[in-house]
């Protein structure tokens, strides 16, 4: 493809793609995401290629099959759309592939089986769902619809129209002030005015000229979220523009886009992205004829959670060890190799161009008046639909999790929500009627748990109450625990990750979370006093207050509002030796109730330790002194006789 | 939070512990205190090399209009009508319990336990991995043959808790000019034991890099 030399010949592109293009064409989208990918997603694709093949189709009806990003609904995958027809399947196994083709593509027909169906009811077309009807997808519109590695799709779905918007209407100082004005912030966790950081990156260039360098931070390192994951991998040229547009608005010429190791997908499509736009001119010197020269270079962070901390970043940028170090100076004030550093997360970076193409009020519009936009959330544990959710910023918690969420599995209540992930806290579930006013705002974990509901009124998800329960909104990962899941266990768990991934530079970190792990592990085996709690407790605090990064500094949170909120359960483990939800190894026993076993066996033929014994179609007995409580005879268990206590 | 002078002198006026100071451009709030003789503990501190901010014993606590906060002293330089609290409930937390966690980790250092006595902190809770460790890992060592020396015959491995005092690539290496200035800074003494570990064996050493 030749070089754009001009915003016309981009748009004059585009007209010429979208009128070649046929509407009437079948069109199958295969996801690919991560979700999908795992469950095979690649040979339910590879089947529909040969199956095609196969029937010999005509040019004019031989469907288009589409690899894409994340469809979001990652607990049916694979999940496969198919257009014009407007038709969603879902559980697709290659095996089905033939049937698909065969009834749905050549005769249109609409294969029943594999609908998506809920409460009696099967829906033809995703967008009846209520997996995706309470959504609102803005960032993640095109992931899961264009082909990724294609530029033309992304073309023809509106790519680099923000650019040129940008590029030939607007002054750079126009497009800080329209990201200002849009109320844009931080989608990393932080929740930073970017507006505003920009503008400080601005003026410390203009106190002390030279370079200004702009950085996508792509080390998404949270457990169980992955966010950026599907914006990367679903659409690269989304960031890239977004990159772009900030680098127009702070005369930046080079910009790095720091991507986990983690994510070869997403390393791959982004490379092949950065690619395309240079051939076509929208990356390098003179972009579309404008004179603007601006270039990006992918950077893989080794493996280190704390590299998401923007100092540290720089620090592995420059070739340091990746080490926090204090601020200020703020990156946006000396950043890399000294000078004005701009760094925001992907998604932030995927939301400029559609503040720069709908405008500021528009955006302004969306979701509260201080958090506005839409937030994509990774709902994962115990909730039915598990997947990528977009929303607007303020929707309510019970909306979130009940309706977008489906409720919860099988029995099971909804106990506890945990937000933000490791670094984020764990609020119960109760809290979701509780206006976040009603919350006495100030710092974690110094309130007693008597917060008295002033009005009826939801909780809502955005920044500022999500901080106001003690928790973080943070990236936008979202835990939900249900009866069965242990409070300790779950920050027991969460402070091990931190603890393997601190860097160790300060000492309240290094050795307050090994020393927090300490506590949290006697808890869990049943030992410990009750003033051990408040110990642990404080000990949180000075770690707030004395971490030198925000992993330390927000380490504690998850132990913080656990112990504010579940207090109860910590004083089980430590004066009762037990574990309400049956989950510290230490603390519990399993049984069989002999009036329910039905003397299958099941259970003794699983058994890792050989210790459960029974005749035949007599209830069999579990011998504790051998027993490792594995909890493997109660998952095969079909008449739910193993009872945990 | 960026430093502000007085225009008139240059001098920065603010309060430690109530009692009015000025801190001329480029000093710390650390710096002002000792200035003044108001008592701040350190461990990773030494005016030769750049402040780490590692250990946090020196944390005080802020006061600036609305906005209170804990920040290490040796790193921040002061602003104007900042009221700075040196002996806190807040900063005694952090305190005591990094002085705790401290005679856990370096049980062996005579120092860490007279300053822990300073604040009450007699004995540990924590587990105590190696009963003759002295090292806190504070990283003045590393930084005085980086910064003063100027070669890099010290360097920390590994991650987190992991984290050691090691020579680059676990070698000993012949960039140790042997000045002792890391013996001499370093805060418990614990580089004393561990010179020769650096400098690998003398009798092997014959003037050039073994190392690679």
């Amino acid at each position: 493809m030749d070089k754009l030399k001009s915003l016309e010949e981009l748009e004059s592109l585009r007209t010429s793609l979208l009128a070649a293009e046929n509407p009437n064409r079948p069109v199958v989208r295969v996801c690919l995401g991560p979700g999908c990918l795992a469950l095979g997603a690649d040979k339910v694709s590879r089947a529909f290629k040969t199956a095609i093949k196969a029937k010999k189709l005509q040019a004019q009806v031989k469907p288009l099959i589409k690899e894409t990003g994340c469809h979001g609904f990652c607990s049916q995958g694979t999940l496969i759309s198919l257009a014009p027809a407007d038709l969603f399947y879902v559980r697709v196994k290659p095996e089905d592939v033939k049937e698909i083709v065969e009834t749905s593509l050549v005769k249109g027909q609409v294969l029943e089986r594999l609908l998506y169906s809920d409460n009696g009811a099967r829906y033809k077309s995703a967008a009846e769902i209520p997996f995706y009807r309470a959504q609102q997808k803005i960032i993640l519109k095109n992931v899961g619809v264009i082909d990724p590695l294609n530029v033309e799709d992304a073309l023809m779905a509106g790519a680099y129209r923000s650019l040129a918007k940008a590029l030939t209407e607007m002054a750079p100082d126009e497009v800080i002030r329209t990201v200002e004005v849009s109320g844009l912030r931080g989608r990393g966790g932080g929740g930073f005015p970017t507006g505003f950081k920009w503008r400080r990156a601005l003026d410390s260039a203009r106190e002390n000229p030279g370079p200004v360098y702009i950085i996508a931070n792509g080390e998404e390192g949270d457990p169980g979220a992955f966010m950026d994951r599907a914006i990367m991998e679903g659409d690269p040229h989304a960031v890239i523009e977004g990159m772009c547009l900030g680098a127009y608005a702070m005369g930046a010429n080079l910009g790095f886009l720091y991507v986990r190791h983690e994510y070869p997908i997403a390393i791959q499509h982004l490379t092949v992205a950065l690619n395309q736009a240079r051939s076509l001119g929208l990356l390098g010197q003179n972009i579309l004829g404008t004179g603007f020269n601006f270039d990006l270079q992918i950077n893989r962070g080794a493996g280190a959670y704390v590299c998401g901390e923007e100092t540290a970043i720089i620090a592995s940028l420059e070739g340091r060890v990746g080490e926090p170090v204090t601020r200020p100076p703020y990156p946006a004030q000396q950043g890399l190799w000294g000078r004005p550093t701009i760094i925001n997360n992907v998604e932030t970076w995927a939301n400029v161009p559609h503040i720069i193409n709908m405008g500021a009020p528009w955006y302004a519009g969306l979701g509260l008046p201080h958090s506005t936009g839409t937030k994509i959330f990774s709902l994962v544990g115990k909730v039915k639909n598990t997947g990528l959710v977009e929303v607007p910023m303020g929707i309510s918690l019970g909306a979130l999790i009940e309706e977008i969420g489906g409720g919860v599995p099988g029995q099971g209540r909804f106990k506890a929500v945990q937000t933000g992930g490791p670094s984020g806290g764990i609020i119960p579930y109760e809290l979701k009627d509780i206006a976040p006013e009603a919350l006495k705002p100030a710092r974690v974990g110094l309130q007693p748990p008597d917060f008295i509901p002033t009005e009826k009124k939801e909780l809502s998800v955005d920044f500022d109450s999500m901080a106001q329960t003690g928790s973080i909104m943070g990236g936008g990962g979202m835990i939900v625990m249900d009866d069965r899941d242990c409070v300790v266990d779950l920050a027991r768990y969460f402070l091990g990750f931190l603890q393997e991934e601190s860097c160790g530079k300060c000492l309240p970190c290094r050795l307050g979370l090994k020393g927090m792990l300490e506590f949290l592990t006697k808890f869990s085996q049943g030992q410990g006093a009750p003033e051990d709690i408040d110990a642990l407790e404080s000990l949180g605090r000075a770690l707030v207050d004395g971490s030198l990064c925000g992993l330390g500094r927000s380490a504690p949170n998850a132990v913080l509002t656990s112990i504010r909120y579940f207090r109860d359960e910590y004083l089980a483990h430590i004066m009762d030796h037990k574990c309400p939800a049956g989950v510290c190894r230490d603390l519990i026993t399993y049984r069989i109730a002999p009036e329910i076993c039905n003397g299958c066996a099941l259970c003794a033929r699983t058994c890792p330790q050989l210790c459960i014994t029974g005749k035949k179609k007599k209830p069999h007995a579990i011998e504790s002194s051998a027993c490792i409580r594995c909890g493997a005879c109660m998952d095969v268990c079909p008449v739910n006789a193993v009872i945990v206590a | 939070m960026s430093s502000s002078t007085n225009p008139k002198d240059g001098l920065i006026n603010f309060s430690i512990d109530g009692r009015m100071v000025q801190a001329r451009a480029g000093w710390t709030i650390l710096e002002t205190a000792r200035h003044y003789r108001i008592h701040i503990p350190t461990l990773c501190f030494h005016p030769a090399v750049k402040p780490w901010g590692a250990c946090r014993l020196c944390v005080v606590e802020t006061q600036y209009g609305k906005r209170g906060s804990v920040i290490p002293s040796c790193l921040n330089p002061p602003i104007e009508e900042l009221e700075v609290f040196t002996d806190s409930e807040r900063v005694r937390n952090v305190r005591r319990w990094v002085l705790e966690m401290l005679l856990a980790e370096c049980p062996a250092s005579r120092e860490i336990k007279k300053l822990a006595a300073e604040y009450g902190v007699a004995s540990t809770r924590f587990a105590i991995t190696d009963p003759e460790e002295e090292c806190l890992r504070c990283g003045l060592c590393v930084a005085v043959c980086n910064e003063v020396v100027g070669v890099q015959a010290l360097t920390f491995g590994s991650r987190g808790v992991k984290k050691q005092l090691e020579t680059p690539y676990r070698v000993p290496n012949n960039a140790c000019v042997g000045c002792g200035c890391c013996v001499s800074v370093c805060p418990t003494g614990a580089l004393q034991a561990r010179l020769d570990t650096v400098r690998g064996d003398l009798a092997r050493r014959t003037g050039r890099g073994f190392a690679h």
